[in-house]
């Protein structure tokens, strides 16, 4: 069984430098650890698709391992901006970055035409909008029956979907709990999915309707405790809402940044 | 005699007061979200309160900091996904009240949270010259482009000053009005808009045709000038200006315990 991995070995065989990679969690199961192995291994040019880039792509971003983000909202929830990211996209520090901003319902689509095996999203959005005219991926169809003008994207299939989640059964199916996002939908699109777990379990007690991710959807489960910190895990932690704040005032400026990177990334390890 | 309260405590207070108890209510984060929650714990203990991350009738009892604090979960009647969110229940029509905030509001309505443009001679006709020449990069359009035209009306708040307050937002993230107040005209299948703005020195409603935002009601102590100086068009008053009605003790004392829990909640240490 190859299924069940080390979190350096399942970032070692999935991602590779110039992958699309979408490491999702909409605020709740952002897999955090699963981030900073990418940054410990060192990946670049990654192109990295999330719907709120969150802390976990400014550190990344800020470590040099992205050359796109492709986003819907990119704020610290809360507190302010993205320091990091602000600096890339306005200094091109430590790289230039490439952005293509959408709009939440835009992305949600996309990743459900990604699961669903098509090739666009079509939805009533972006009326009025700007994004239409500084996004290229932003078109325009006309439903063939009522000649309504719709909104149609490019579909969300990443090279490799990254998601943390509460538990595994034994066999490696997944059990997600509380506020789901986009998790299905990324592993389901993605051409590889890795998924971090807090704990395997005997009986993933699962009702009849829970959202759960059969072993066969997945490629690599690894068990990472707090694995989502500062996010969270549904029945496990809270959001460490204090640490958001902080990450203010650590990302600001680059010395304080790189001076986190090296204590609680590069010295932390696995 | 009412106690002391603030302007931001008078705009959150007016703001709860515009949604009534039979609303179904899709709040963003931030003055929204106090507001949206302070109503519901005042005269209003029915409305039924969606978050974007997918919590349906949700009731919690401190504010959330991101949009998908474990709060709104757990006090929530249901939690969809975000696919399932936008696609069935707003895009489906479920929506009365889109309630937002913004960094820039425009006479016509029209929300900027993208980008403030370097220079106001930069922006152009469709935002993609404020955009390539920003000064201030902002978070951008979140759930709120398709909140604003999926749901039957639109409710914003926000801080009264001439750089939110401004003739032409830089970018429309999130249409209003549009660009000439008709951006909605003959397109049956979109809601109102904007139907009311609440400041923190007046309320404002778009005016019959033109669709400009005109002040309709100035908070309590407030002067025309203070809101002509704080606009950054010629902002015109109703020809019958009225006076908001003042904060109740209750709603003042409801609004602080809830800001004190908040508060009280966020600062704490992780403690799992």
């Amino acid at each position: 069984m190859t299924l069940f991995t080390t979190l350096s070995k399942a970032i070692e065989d999935g991602v590779k430098d110039g992958d699309i990679v979408a490491l999702e969690g909409f605020t709740h199961l952002i897999p955090f650890a699963a981030g900073h192995e990418i940054i410990r291994q060192g990946r670049r040019n990654l192109t990295l698709v999330r719907m709120t880039p969150d802390l976990i792509y400014d550190q990344l971003v800020g470590a040099g391992c992205v050359s796109k983000l492709v986003f819907s909202w990119g704020g610290n929830p809360g507190v302010g901006s993205l320091h990091r990211v602000r600096d890339a996209i306005e200094h091109g520090y430590p790289a230039p970055l490439e952005i293509e901003e959408h709009s939440h319902a835009a992305m949600a689509n996309a990743y459900e035409a990604g699961a669903s095996g098509l090739p666009m999203a079509v939805f009533r959005g972006y009326v009025g909008s700007d994004l239409q005219h500084v996004n290229p991926n932003i078109k325009t169809v006309t439903c063939p029956f009522t000649g309504e003008a719709l909104a149609a994207v490019p579909s969300i299939k990443p090279d490799v979907g990254i998601v943390h989640a509460q538990k595994a059964d034994r066999a490696g199916n997944v059990l997600i709990e509380g506020i789901l996002g986009v998790q299905k939908e990324v592993v389901l699109s993605s051409r590889y999915s890795i998924v971090t777990v807090e704990e395997i379990v005997d009986d993933l007690e699962a009702s009849p309707n829970s959202c759960v991710l059969p072993a066969w959807t997945i490629n690599a489960i690894a068990t990472v405790p707090f694995g989502a910190k500062p996010s969270y895990t549904h029945g496990y932690y809270p959001r460490d809402n204090s640490y958001y704040k902080r990450w203010d005032s650590i990302s600001r400026e680059r010395e304080p940044f790189l001076k986190w990177l090296d204590e609680e990334v590069f010295q932390a390890g696995e | 005699m009412t106690e002391q309260y603030t302007s931001d405590e008078m705009m959150t207070i007016t703001a709860a007061r515009a949604l009534n108890n039979n609303s179904t209510c899709f709040v963003g984060i931030g003055l929204p979200s106090a507001a949206a929650n302070l109503a519901r714990l005042t005269h209003a203990p029915d409305i039924t309160l969606i978050y974007e991350s997918g919590t349906i009738e949700t009731k919690p009892q401190v504010l959330p900091l991101s949009i998908g604090d474990g709060e709104l979960c757990e006090s929530a009647l249901t939690t969809v996904s975000v696919p399932e969110m936008f696609r069935y229940w707003l895009q489906g029509g479920h929506i009365d009240v889109g309630f937002l905030g913004t960094a820039q509001v425009d006479r016509y309505g029209n929300i900027n949270t993208t980008v403030i443009a370097a220079s106001h001679k930069d922006s152009g006709p469709d935002g993609a010259h404020s955009y390539a020449n920003p000064k201030v990069r902002l978070p951008g359009g979140g759930g709120a482009p398709e909140i604003s035209t999926n749901a039957k009306e639109v409710i914003i708040t926000v801080r009264h000053s001439k750089r939110t307050f401004v003739k032409n937002v830089d970018f429309i993230t999130t249409l209003g009005f549009g660009r000439d107040g008709q951006g909605r005209k003959g397109k049956s299948t979109l809601g109102k808009g904007p139907t009311l703005v609440i400041s923190d020195l007046c309320i404002l409603k778009p005016e019959d045709e033109t669709n400009e935002l005109i002040v309709v009601s100035l908070h309590p102590g407030v002067t025309k000038q203070q809101v002509i100086d704080a606009s950054g068009w010629d902002i015109r008053f109703a020809d019958t200006l009225q006076t908001t009605d003042e904060p109740t003790s209750s709603e003042i004392e409801v609004l602080r315990e809830l800001k004190r829990v908040t508060e009280a909640a966020h600062s704490q240490t992780e403690t799992a």
